[in-house]
């Protein structure tokens, strides 16, 4: 705060251009400049020590990236982050842009987690991203050629030391002519001429890298063993691979690319493959499809299939309305829940209001999948507490029953979901003026046309948007469900794993990551729909509501 | 009007009236039955895990002799499982949970300083924005991050797929959406004049945030970090994708695929692990009730 005296005293001086008679209440551009200069000298050393740090910081991570991603060729990400990197400076060394620094932090981690993925959604729902098609069509090349080596029956045999560097394995590999080379999984054969060299012609040490020991070619077996060293860059040229880890033999592939043509050939069954440009696989005349694939953009195929396809149609539009049903019902039944324990504990006259208290937020303490994993122990057929002992030994489906299941799950989301309605009906209620209710009375309203025609709409004012918020909350409520249920019983009808219970969030969740195909594309078409649904929902609701209206 | 008696009357001995059940359960008496109730319906879910913990090698069916056994010795068979690794998912959800919840209400209270103090272009479509954001909850994309991470791995695996670094910034993707609106209405019910004088007084920005408005708005940042911190606690999708690992996962992810594994057989220990984790949930929760209240109904009833 050194200068602090002198910077501020100049600031509230009269820019030269004011004429004698202007009020000074009057911002011109030179007063707020001025202004603007006052505030950014007022910062302490401290202040801009500690600003300083936390930029060098944010810089040291920024360029290590850019660094990192220079040498990955990575040239969009590498973009991307050198724009962060210096949008981040400009704002915190300029001596404006004062609102921008305090929206900064959160704002990038909302545009990269939050807004981006939503439009990668949005993406990866137009292509075939999923298993069988997850990366590139070179990569999916590669892996088809290696996944279908043999080992070459006249192979001649190649003199192997494995080396190790930074936790990698290398092949350092003499030729039987004497030519010695170096390489790995990632990077072909490359002659080096400065190896140490046996008595016998192997070479055996390359600076840089640790040779292994028979004991640790013994102990990482598995992993050398999986190690396969391409001869160049062309695929068709084959692999070296070591059963040993002493010496090294070729491999070659049944499958043969050919680049000019984009198809693959089998040199066994003598079958082409040809690349249709629309599957991201190369497909036999036949109709066989060689896996993996790669990903491709597909267009409306998704929503093709999402909306085309009987087996996916059928189970999406139930699952749609069991959605909004268990949202609606949500939000009913634990708001009359909760409104009628406001109303019941709201009396002033009654003993021990805190207690109840506490124990009606207990529930809503509880963490909630752990209250959907006890529920599911509870109503377990054959063991739960509730057939066994509240039913008598009864073997009531509570859960893998179509509509015992979904009152199951209405009634446990009632049990976790009341406490917080009863929160805010009660804080609703108390808000309201006790004078309104006496002067209802006094001009001879009853009680019961008290609390309808006065009470309940004044709440309904102050609650709806916590009501709509619910709706939204419930309209995701993946854990209830997935952890009570799992989305069962099973539909066994239907094209996609999904059940009776499932919403879309969880049937979003079950096609994309359980099991053994997972389909990301298809996963992220139900999630654009699942976001068209909530906009639809949002707009309809804040029309209603008005609440945009109230911003300021 | 019935009992209402002019105490200050000499004349008038205030005479008890005698206690007639009647009337006193039509007043009050019929709202304590429902309390008994609720209390019942509240609390058994709670008292029957927490006898099935006290139970050791209990199953489903031993679980429904309520407190037939009182012995803690399923707490201790829930650390020594070598396959489910409960004291690193314990620490796990706490530190994520922790480091989550001060970083939301840290760049929260940042962007409502903002939008409450200050004047520029762009503030009320800033403001629009985070209401519909709101809408749009991040496990929405969860395709997409788990995309995304999985492509970042490929580049820096420090903060990609299997990392909790990675974790903690997807959740804080979620932080300005959900919590801002709530602290911005809170903010701007703080003069500005306490801003003013300040100013006067040769405050900067920096220091008039962090020493000034930030004290005053403790109730509603208590309040923003116990959800964030509960949020974080319960959330399973992201966490389930993107923490592979046993020994990084959190106990959502851990307890389920635990329950899911071996449900009826080894009920016991799962209920010790639930009570454990609950703890810390609960007593949080009880002891902030009061900021809990006041923070939910602010954003409801101005």
């Amino acid at each position: 705060m050194t200068t602090t005296g002198t910077e501020q005293g100049e600031a509230p001086v009269t820019p030269r251009g004011d004429g004698p008679g202007e009020s000074p209440v009057v911002q011109t551009s030179r007063s707020k400049r001025a202004a603007r200069v006052a505030e950014a000298a007022s910062v302490g050393v401290k202040t801009l020590l500690v600003k300083i740090a936390l930029l060098s910081i944010v810089d040291a991570i920024g360029v290590y990236a850019l660094m990192v991603l220079f040498l990955k060729q990575d040239w969009v990400v590498f973009g991307a982050v050198l724009v962060v990197t210096a949008v981040v400076n400009w704002i915190y060394f300029s001596r404006y842009k004062l609102p921008a620094k305090y929206l900064a932090p959160g704002l990038i981690f909302l545009l990269i987690f939050q807004i981006f993925v939503v439009g990668y959604s949005g993406y990866i729902a137009f292509t075939n991203y999923g298993t069988g098609h997850n990366s590139t069509k070179q990569d999916a090349i590669t892996s088809l050629i290696v996944s279908s080596q043999q080992r070459v029956p006249d192979s001649p045999t190649f003199d192997l030391t494995v080396l190790e560097k930074l936790g990698t394995f290398s092949f350092l590999v003499t030729d039987p002519d004497g030519t010695v080379s170096v390489g790995s999984t990632d990077v072909p054969l490359t002659p080096v001429t400065n190896a140490e060299v046996d008595d016998a012609g192997k070479a055996v040490g390359l600076s840089g890298y640790t040779p292994l020991k028979f004991n640790d070619i013994v102990s990482n077996q598995e992993a050398i063993a999986a190690i396969s060293v391409p001869l160049s860059d062309d695929p068709n040229d084959g692999t070296l691979r070591t059963p040993d880890g002493s010496s090294a033999y070729l491999y070659l592939s049944d499958l043969v690319y050919d680049e000019a043509a984009g198809t693959m050939t089998n040199t066994t069954t003598s079958t082409v493959y040809v690349d249709n440009g629309k599957t991201g696989s190369f497909v036999a005349a036949d109709g066989t499809e060689l896996l993996p694939g790669w990903k491709v953009e597909v267009g409306l195929a998704n929503f093709a299939k999402a909306f085309g396809s009987e087996s996916i149609r059928g189970p999406l539009i139930s699952v749609t309305i069991w959605t909004f049903a268990f949202a609606l019902l949500s939000v009913l039944t634990t708001f009359g829940l909760g409104l009628f324990l406001a109303i019941v504990f709201n009396n002033m006259k009654m003993r021990g209001r805190n207690f109840y208290r506490v124990v009606l937020i207990l529930p809503y303490a509880f963490p909630a999948f752990l209250s959907a994993l006890v529920w599911a122990g509870m109503l377990n057929p054959q063991f739960g507490f509730v057939n066994q002992v509240l039913f008598g030994g009864a073997e009531i489906p509570w859960l893998t029953n179509e509509w015992l299941a979904k009152f199951s799950i209405i009634f446990v989301n009632l049990w976790l979901g009341f406490p917080y309605m009863f929160l805010v009906c009660t804080g609703a209620l108390q808000s309201i003026p006790e004078e309104i209710q006496e002067a209802a009375t006094v001009d001879g309203a009853r009680p019961g046309q008290v609390f309808r025609l006065i009470k309940l709409p004044l709440l309904l004012v102050s609650v709806a948007p916590l009501l709509i918020s619910s709706f939204a909350f419930n309209f995701n409520n993946f854990n209830l469900i997935y952890m009570l249920t799992n989305g069962g019983p099973r539909d066994v009808t239907a094209g996609v794993n999904v059940g009776a219970t499932d919403i879309l969030i969880s049937m979003v969740y079950k096609v994309a990551f359980v099991g053994a195909s997972r389909d990301y594309g298809l996963a992220s078409a139900f999630s654009i729909i699942i976001f068209l649904l909530v906009a639809l929902v949002s707009i309809i609701s804040f029309k209603q509501t008005k609440a945009l209206e109230e911003l300021n | 009007m019935r009992i209402a008696a002019p105490e200050t009357s000499d004349l008038y001995i205030p005479t008890k009236r005698p206690f007639s059940f009647r009337r006193w359960f039509l007043d009050t008496g019929w709202r304590h039955l429902i309390g008994v109730v609720m209390l019942v319906f509240c609390s058994f879910p709670l008292l029957y895990v927490l006898s099935a913990s006290l139970h050791p090698g209990g199953t489903l069916i031993t679980a429904n002799g309520l407190f037939s056994e009182v012995n803690l010795g399923s707490y201790q068979t829930l650390f020594d499982l070598p396959q489910q690794p409960y004291a690193a998912w314990y620490g796990n959800t706490l530190l994520i949970g922790t480091i989550t919840s001060v970083c939301t209400v840290f760049l929260g209270a940042l962007a409502a300083y903002s939008f409450s103090r200050m004047r520029f272009a762009g503030r009320r479509a800033g403001l629009l924005m985070l209401v519909l954001v709101q809408m749009f909850p991040q496990l929405l994309a969860v395709v997409a991050i788990f995309l995304l991470l999985n492509g970042i791995s490929d580049i820096f695996p420090m903060i990609g797929l299997d990392s909790q670094i990675g974790l903690i910034m997807v959740y804080l993707g979620g932080a300005l959406g959900v919590n801002t609106y709530l602290m911005y209405g809170f903010f701007n019910t703080i003069p500005a004049s306490i801003d003013e004088a300040a100013k006067i007084d040769g405050a900067g920005h920096a220091r008039i945030f962090f020493t000034i408005i930030l004290r005053l708005v403790a109730p509603i940042l208590a309040v923003v970090g116990l959800l964030s911190f509960v949020g974080t606690t319960n959330e399973f999708v992201i966490a389930s994708i993107v923490l592979i690992t046993p020994e990084k996962q959190t106990l959502a992810v851990g307890l389920y695929q635990f329950v899911s594994q071996e449900f009826s057989s080894n009920y016991s220990v799962f209920a010790a692990g639930a009570v454990l984790a609950a703890l810390p949930v609960m007593a949080l929760f009880l002891w902030l009730q009061k900021y809990i209240v006041g923070g939910l109904t602010a954003g409801s009833v101005k």
